[in-house]
């Protein structure tokens, strides 16, 4: 690009948005002389002036009118994967609500796991997943017979199913010594059996049961937290969908696309990656459940409330406990929900209400300050040889005297 | 109870015959014994009674079939069912009250029990319909034991499989649904509501209509038998009972003003009497007696009864209170002249002149309503109460908006009354006496409709009557055959000329005979509207309502959209139901006190050591901040100027901005 025309370019960067600058600047053919691209960018800041919203509109409601009419035509089905381990998940309605609440706990947590070029073809990828999924000693385990009279637990463990996950007793053991209180662990080669033996024998029969239970939940193998794996063939490359999440852990994993692997739990991408990736996946996730139920919603109302939930750096759902929370007028607060808490605290603090938004304006009757209540009057005011303090009474008293 | 005894009697003498009870351990030996040896003998099989476990048998099959043979035999037991759960070895026997049986033929071996020659001395009244069930012919079958038995449809498909056979195909509708005629060739969807809409139709309800006092009762005047109906009409008699007109359709638009289901009536024909009907609505009122010996009286209230409307409402009462029959009342007018003791009686009040303190309580005819008094009733009540009854009679011609269907969920409201010399017209001079769109019909597949239509003109040219009995009724290639040879086209349609131009239309319009409902939805009950009037006490806001005369509420989601559009004015506008305009004190922020006499403003915390500034607001927020106050909650109200002076010496000098006329602070009230 020619000196010329950067200088042109130059006084818009503050009118226009980095990201038209920069496409100008990448697009405009080489030889362009500099009255036409002057010509050219009064015309561009025109257009993006055109589709600036108006000062006073009311995104907001709008936002909420667009997302909220067609979640009325939202089905209340969850939807099935199809495969071998299926696996249920929350869509449409419920789903759109968990994230807009942001819930900490949501109902089925996911993640999307892709993976580096050579096991995206396919390559491994049983073994991939083998590695992934969480087994606990439960899944091993045959038997469990409870001895009495020795104080001791006698594992018996299933041998297709250490094939099938590439381990043997050897490991097992390892995993298991040491891991449950005040019980010694043995193996026995031969017949497949892992005891764990009471070290004092006095104990009651309520400490080996327990011991049982604990057994079963011995971490063996795989990723914490993960409880299903499943691979999906997306185009030409495959990726690995689970359920339940731990992106820390499998960010750790050598084998996986660390630029595109993701988790539906905004408060984990928050830990990890940050509010702006939290952000994102609000996005995602909403802009995924109006796809599914074949809506057609204008991401920018998402964004907007997307934005609304992080602005404050933290995650804050529109719930009571949320961005309702934040508002600055008691009115407001009071109209949503549970009004005599909200009254009663900011009669405690005494709280002033400023008016300054929609709802307690009608509420009292007066304009909302939007739309067509936004402007005001400009008008000049003659006075002879007053002072501003005296007309400033004056015209008190002549505004109470219009407002009758 | 006596039938139940029975049963269980019977059952204990069979149980004697074919079971004996073993020990529980030899069970399951002998199961896999039976298994093994004969399938028909599963082994020991589980019996309840009416859900009660009462024993076990060890031929299922066999005693099934006694039982089944047992029913047939003995009328008593013809409403015993048997239900065989072969999977879990359980026998279940129904005889309790409440399941739904329904009549099928018995099928033995491929050959219904029922014949020709039942048929014929059926015809002749030899035999009845309780002959055949006590023969065995015909038997009742609950939802449990049907599903133990395979229904044959028609004799056609029966096999030897088959246990029984439907009396006729036409059994699997309600009564609603099948008196729809041609209904085989309309959409299911449709022939549901088309009965729904059938139950509302205005008829000939009651012979003895003019002696009863119904509630909310329509009459249709000059109802007809349709010309196209179904065996169930005569079935349930509903000849007698019409509930409809036959009527000219003709199935085309007519400017537009039968658009979206709307339907175009002739002015001709509802003048002639087409879909006219009465209203019937009674009013009542008793003699309530009170304690201390006092009761209302039913009387020409005197002038000084508390609560005296003008004497010119009373104008249609007779010395005994009440109003005279065939008297034209409209709204306002006193029906039944009432008075009543005072509701709070203290004890200063017996002393003096019983009717002063007396108030009224006559009923009057409420808001926009109208009318003739049709009848009278003095009588009283179970408790010995003096009890009167005035029927009120209106009639309801046809208009805009009044609900129209066919009896295939056709329905539609009048869109316009046209004068019949505008209606358009076929060559022998026919006009329709309603025009139905041909939008209605692509979309809904109601092909039951069309061929109504073209039966019905068939049967009134024909002068019979048409069977458009499900399945079983007149064939509609016949029906249309039978038309062309009495000189129409075959398809029903005729060339048609506009009314107002008498061109002849470009294409031929179809156009026949239906039967058409009037439905008791009428515009006229339910029409309303408002500009100003009466308030609630508590909000002043307006009531609500059509009885009321109140107001249409604009919803929070209608206010949405006004705040959307930012059209902040319109809303404030709309908000104004309850504008109130109220003097506040500048110092403590409430309301105060306007002496309208000295025109001198105070306030009642401040004195009048304060500024006082009119303040417009909605009364509903007042009442708001008073309710506030009742909860110790102190909601001060701070004024600013509507106006901001800006300083001259500052260099944008004449620039001012507009402000909130109040702020509300709200602090903690220390004493209560």
């Amino acid at each position: 690009m020619e000196q010329a025309l950067k200088n042109t370019l130059k006084k818009y960067e503050t009118k226009l948005p980095g990201k038209i600058i920069e496409e100008i600047e990448t697009n405009i053919p080489a030889g362009y002389s500099k009255i036409k691209f002057e010509k050219l960018m009064e015309k561009i800041y025109a257009e993006y002036k055109k589709t600036l919203t108006d000062p006073g509109e009311f995104v907001g409601l709008i936002g909420a009118e667009s997302i909220g009419e067609p979640g009325t035509q939202m089905t209340l089905n969850t939807f099935h994967f199809a495969g071998v381990a299926e696996m249920n998940v929350t869509t449409g309605l419920p789903r759109l609500i968990e994230v807009l609440d942001a819930r900490k706990t949501i109902k089925t947590k996911m993640m999307d796991i892709y993976l580096e070029k050579p096991y995206s073809n396919g390559e491994n990828i049983e073994k991939i997943i083998s590695s992934l999924k969480e087994t606990k000693m439960g899944y091993l385990v045959d038997e469990i017979n409870i001895d009495i009279s020795e104080g001791k637990l006698d594992v018996l463990l299933n041998n297709k199913r250490m094939e099938e996950l590439d381990l043997d007793i050897e490991k097992i053991f390892k995993k298991c010594s040491n891991k449950i209180r005040s019980f010694k662990c043995k193996k026995d080669k031969d017949s497949n059996i892992i005891i764990f033996e009471l070290k004092s024998k006095s104990s009651s029969l309520n400490k080996l049961y327990d011991a049982k239970e604990k057994i079963k939940e011995i971490y063996i193998k795989g990723v914490k937290s993960i409880k299903q794996v499943l691979p999906v063939k997306e185009g030409n490359e495959y990726k690995i969908v689970t359920s339940g999440t731990n992106l820390p852990s499998v960010l750790k994993l050598d084998f996986i696309d660390k630029t595109r692997t993701r988790s539906n739990d905004i408060y984990e991408i928050r830990d990890i990656l940050g509010i702006e990736a939290a952000r994102q996946v609000i996005i995602d996730e909403v802009m995924k459940v109006i796809e599914q139920q074949g809506l057609n919603v204008d991401i920018r109302h998402i964004m907007l409330v997307a934005d609304t939930i992080c602005v404050s750096g933290k995650i804050q759902g529109i719930t009571r406990y949320g961005i309702v929370k934040e508002k600055l007028s008691v009115l407001a607060r009071a109209s949503f929900e549970t009004p005599l808490k909200h009254l009663f605290n900011a009669s405690m603090m005494g709280e002033e209400d400023p008016l300054y938004s929609v709802i307690e304006n009608i509420m009292i009757n007066q304009y909302i300050p939007g739309g067509t209540g936004l402007p005001g009057l400009i008008t000049e005011i003659h006075t002879k040889n007053t002072k501003t303090k005296k007309s400033k009474s004056q015209n008190k008293k002549k505004a109470k005297n219009s407002k009758k | 109870m006596t039938v139940k005894k029975k049963i269980k009697k019977e059952k204990k003498q069979k149980k004697a015959q074919t079971t004996e009870k073993k020990p529980k351990k030899k069970k399951d030996t002998n199961k896999i014994k039976n298994v093994k040896m004969n399938e028909n003998l599963i082994g020991e099989t589980e019996v309840f009674m009416d859900d009660i476990f009462v024993g076990s048998v060890e031929k299922p099959e066999e005693f099934i079939k006694k039982i089944k043979n047992e029913r047939r035999m003995n009328r008593k037991f013809y409403t015993v069912n048997v239900y065989y759960d072969k999977k879990r070895k359980r026998i279940f026997i129904g005889s309790k009250k409440g399941r739904v049986l329904r009549p099928l033929i018995v099928v033995e071996n491929g050959e219904p029990k029922l014949t020709e020659d039942h048929i014929k001395q059926l015809e002749k009244n030899k035999i009845s319909w309780s002959d055949l069930i006590n023969e065995g012919i015909i038997e009742y079958l609950d939802a449990e034991e049907e599903e133990s038995a395979l229904v044959a449809i028609d004799k056609e498909d029966l096999t030897h499989e088959h246990t029984h056979l439907e009396i006729s195909p036409m059994d699997i509708f309600g009564l609603c649904t099948s008196l729809v005629p041609f209904e085989d060739h309309d959409h299911a969807v449709r022939l549901n509501q088309g009965s729904k809409n059938q139950k509302q139709a205005i008829g000939f309800y009651a012979a003895n209509f003019n002696y009863r006092m119904d509630m909310d009762v329509n009459l249709l005047h000059y109802p007809q038998r349709p010309i196209v109906s179904t065996l169930t009409q005569d079935i349930v008699n509903l000849d007698k009972h019409p509930y409809g007109q036959n009527v000219v359709v003709a199935i085309m638009s007519y400017e537009g003003y039968n658009m979206e289901d709307a339907v175009v009536f002739n002015k001709s024909s509802i003048e002639r009497g087409m879909a006219r009907s009465t209203y019937y609505r009674p009013v009542s009122s008793e003699e309530l007696k009170y304690s201390g010996g006092l009761m209302d009286d039913i009387s020409i209230p005197d002038k000084d009864v508390k609560g005296y409307r003008s004497e010119k409402e009373y104008a249609y009462l007779e010395e005994d209170g009440l109003i005279y029959p065939e008297a034209d009342v409209k709204e306002g007018d006193v029906i039944i002249g009432k008075t009543s003791p005072p509701r709070f009686l203290s004890s200063m009040d017996e002393y003096e002149l019983s009717t002063s303190s007396r108030r009224e309580s006559s009923i009057a005819l409420k808001h926009g309503e109208k009318g003739v008094v049709d009848m009278v009733l003095l009588t009283q009540n179970e408790e010995g109460n003096k009890l009167v009854q005035v029927r009120l009679r209106n009639t309801k011609m046809p208009e805009i908006g009044d609900k129209f269907t066919s009896r295939h969920g056709q329905k539609g409201i009048i869109g316009l009354i046209v004068p019949e010399e505008d209606m358009p017209f076929t060559s022998s001079g026919i006009k329709p006496d309603i025009i139905f769109s041909p939008q209605g019909i692509p979309s809904r597949m109601t092909l039951g409709h069309m061929i109504e239509l073209i039966a019905g003109k068939t049967g009134s040219m024909a002068g019979r009557y048409i069977d458009g009995t499900i399945f079983s009724g007149e064939d509609e290639m016949d029906i249309r055959k039978e038309l062309e040879n009495m000189g129409f086209r075959e398809d029903g349609s005729e060339v048609m000329y506009d009314g107002i131009t008498g061109r002849a239309y470009k294409s031929t319009i179809y156009i026949g005979n239906m039967y058409y409902l009037k439905l008791k939805h009428l515009v006229s009950n339910k029409l309303h509207s408002r500009s100003t009037g009466p308030i609630q006490l508590l909000t002043r806001q307006p009531t609500e309502g059509r009885a009321n005369e109140g107001g249409l509420r604009l919803g929070e989601m209608e206010k949405d959209t006004l705040v959307a559009h930012g059209a902040s004015v319109l809303l404030k506008e709309r908000f104004d139901s309850d504008r109130a305009v109220f003097p506040i004190c500048e110092k403590c922020g409430m309301v105060g006190v306007h002496d309208t006499r000295t025109n001198s403003f105070f306030c009642s915390v401040c004195g009048t050591d304060t500024e006082i500034s009119n303040v417009e607001m909605s009364y509903s927020f007042k009442l708001m901040l008073d309710e506030f106050k009742s909860l110790c909650i102190y909601p001060k109200m701070e004024l600013k100027s509507k106006l901001t002076v800006y300083d001259e010496d500052e260099k944008d000098s004449s620039k001012s901005d507009d402000k909130k006329a109040e702020n509300i602070t709200e602090t903690e009230n220390a004493k209560v």
